[in-house]
């Protein structure tokens, strides 16, 4: 009990720390921030400059001519109420923007992560088991091979063959943007159509490493007596490598996969750009091309935070899969 | 130990690690690619020539005897960029690596040795490194200060990665301090400095060695992939410009024919990537001497 006490604390002060590091970086930018979007705003709507600073400041929730402090604790203040800022690009909360992208960015990636965990939880487990198999020499070298290819690239690729040129799926965006979004099939479908070559990026990046890591597991688990004691018994194979091996080995994979599942919700930034996936990923990469400081700052928060948790989430769930496992005081 | 020893010792040691890469066929084929890649960095920019006037009408044109790679969408020649890029990107990897390094050696070993709050206080911070993933950081910095070459690139890349070999070198510095050689060196009444410089530098450096080449990896991919969103501007033949480029400006993308002018970078960042994990992979084995089979 104590042991997770502790835990808590340490991911409360991670965050703290982090909150404070962004607040520093993006405070203490170098010119003026605020002034370029304000000659944006006069721009847009020909107010004059000081009126429509006086706008972004109000909009952006601090004063750059305000001690440093006081904008800290105004910062702090906001985000204990749960609110992340406000984007400039987009001109509305940082929150709002999070309720429209969060849901792609869940739906791709999640798909995405099980299906490559599962496939290559699966793959592992059979290349450990039967070990002269041509199966292991070609994960191993896909894995080698995958490890090498940047994700952009993946992306890149999947883009230039199967939708510039064979045309056969989508270039970009999550659905035709011709059709009604709602509960109707051929939303649906669009929907389903666009996520076809963002989710093959991923998996097709992900499923080796997934692959290699049961593997290793899987291998430290074939040494241990019980297996032994099953193959005396005279159990069928199948059942000595799923629910023997495979059971045992995946225990430290599925906290590999609880923070994946965490890491997940910062986006892939990549892949949801390449393919203009309206993600909290490309809504992140927009915000740091385009230089808007609030939305950049709410949606890294928001990362950072879904991280730390599910770091902590994963070291407990750690301990009550296996309980050989103690937590370190 | 007799005078004309020693140039037979240095022979050996630095001979020794070669005939072992070369009997490992994966460090060997590692050896050749980062090679190759090294030439090209150094040699490359001053053999071959940079033309980059425009000839619109040889646009994405496939490889021939005058032009090795193909043309890009304007008819200047692919594989001079990608000589000409690779300087840059090679530069900025090695420089990164180094940097990483260092803080990471700085940091583990003075939370090793001192111990206590120091320690304490180091370790929570290479917490928050390793907790927070490092991508969106660099995307951030990037953003908020401009980079405008190598180096201020390198010491961006460095800023949150090195975690992972500070903790590492931390755990080691901790169970070399208590083996006997350093009681032996703290009774001999040896400096501080010659302790840490002479006893326990030398035997975290094979390790470091190792990592030094998984960290050139990450600084390629994470450098080449900023430029590639346009967060760092660069000169044009980069690597990352002409990925960028390719995809969104000129579109290439819809040309089959351009396939030599974007599949080149691709190509040469995967190749890159191999040859140093194959490398890495092969050093390894002549470091530790247990994982020979």
């Amino acid at each position: 009990m104590l042991a997770i006490v502790k835990r808590v604390g340490i991911a409360l002060i991670t965050l703290f720390i982090v909150m404070t590091l962004t607040f520093l970086l993006i405070h203490k930018v170098p010119g003026d921030p605020l002034y370029m979007w304000a000659v944006e705003l006069a721009q847009e709507y020909g107010m004059r400059i000081e009126e429509a600073y006086e706008e972004v400041k109000v909009m952006y929730g601090y004063d750059p001519n305000e001690p440093l402090s006081r904008q800290y604790i105004n910062y702090i203040k906001g985000l204990l109420r749960g609110n992340l800022g406000t984007s400039m690009i987009y001109r509305m909360s940082v929150n709002k923007i999070l309720v429209k992208a969060l849901p792609w960015t869940v739906f791709v990636l999640s798909v995405s992560l099980l299906t490559s965990f599962v496939v290559g939880m699966l793959m592992g487990m059979v290349i450990a088991w039967k070990r002269k198999t041509a199966l292991d020499p070609i994960v191993t070298a896909y894995a080698a091979f995958t490890g090498a290819t940047p994700d952009y690239i993946t992306a890149l690729a999947l883009l230039i063959i199967f939708a510039a040129n064979l045309k056969l799926l989508p270039m970009k965006g999550a659905y035709d943007s011709a059709l009604t979004p709602g509960f109707n099939w051929p939303f649906i479908k669009s929907v389903l159509h666009h996520a076809v070559l963002p989710i093959s990026a991923y998996v097709f990046e992900n499923t080796a490493a997934w692959a290699m890591a049961m593997k290793g597991s899987a291998v430290s688990v074939l040494g241990e007596d019980y297996i032994m004691a099953a193959r005396a018994r005279g159990l069928k194979e199948r059942r000595i490598m799923v629910f023997y091996m495979g059971r045992n080995a995946v225990l430290p994979l599925v906290t590999s996969l609880a923070i994946a599942l965490g890491v997940m919700l910062g986006g892939a930034t990549f892949i949801e750009t390449i393919f203009a996936y309206p993600g909290i990923g490309w809504f992140f990469g927009q915000a740091t091309t385009r230089m808007d400081f609030g939305l950049m700052q709410g949606l890294f928060l928001m990362t950072a935070a879904a991280t730390i948790f599910s770091n902590l989430l994963a070291d407990i769930l750690y301990s009550r899969l296996d309980p050989r496992i103690k937590l370190a005081e | 130990m007799s005078v004309a020893a020693i140039p037979v010792r240095l022979y050996r040691s630095i001979y020794e690690p070669f005939i072992i890469i070369r009997r490992n066929r994966r460090a060997f084929i590692g050896l050749i690619i980062l090679g190759i890649f090294a030439l090209m960095a150094t040699v490359g920019p001053e053999v071959v020539p940079l033309d980059t006037t425009q000839r619109f009408d040889k646009r994405f044109q496939w490889p021939s005897l005058e032009h090795p790679l193909g043309t890009d969408h304007v008819g200047r020649d692919t594989f001079q960029q990608i000589v000409h890029g690779s300087r840059d990107v090679l530069l900025t990897a090695f420089l990164a690596a180094v940097f990483t390094t260092g803080i990471a050696i700085t940091i583990g070993m003075l939370a090793g040795l001192q111990g206590g709050t120091v320690d304490a206080l180091l370790m929570l911070l290479t917490n928050v490194i390793l907790t927070v993933p490092n991508f969106p950081v660099m995307m951030i910095i990037a953003s908020v200060w401009k980079v405008k070459d190598p180096v201020s690139l390198g010491v961006l890349l460095s800023v949150w990665t090195w975690g992972g070999l500070a903790r590492a070198i931390r755990s080691q510095i901790l169970s070399l301090k208590e083996r006997e050689f350093i009681e032996a060196a703290r009774a001999l009444g040896l400096s501080t400095f010659h302790i840490v410089f002479r006893e326990l530098l030398p035997n975290v450096m094979p390790y470091v060695a190792i990592n030094f080449f998984s960290l050139m990896r990450g600084a390629i991919t994470a450098s080449v992939g900023l430029m590639f969103l346009g967060l760092v501007p660069f000169k044009s033949t980069n690597w990352g410009m002409m990925l960028n480029l390719a995809a969104w400006q000129a579109g290439a993308i819809y040309v089959p024919k351009a396939l030599f002018y974007f599949g080149s970078p691709m190509a040469c960042i995967i190749l890159f990537q191999l040859g140093a994990f194959f490398f890495a992979s092969g050093l390894d084995e002549v470091v530790n001497p247990r994982l020979r089979t």
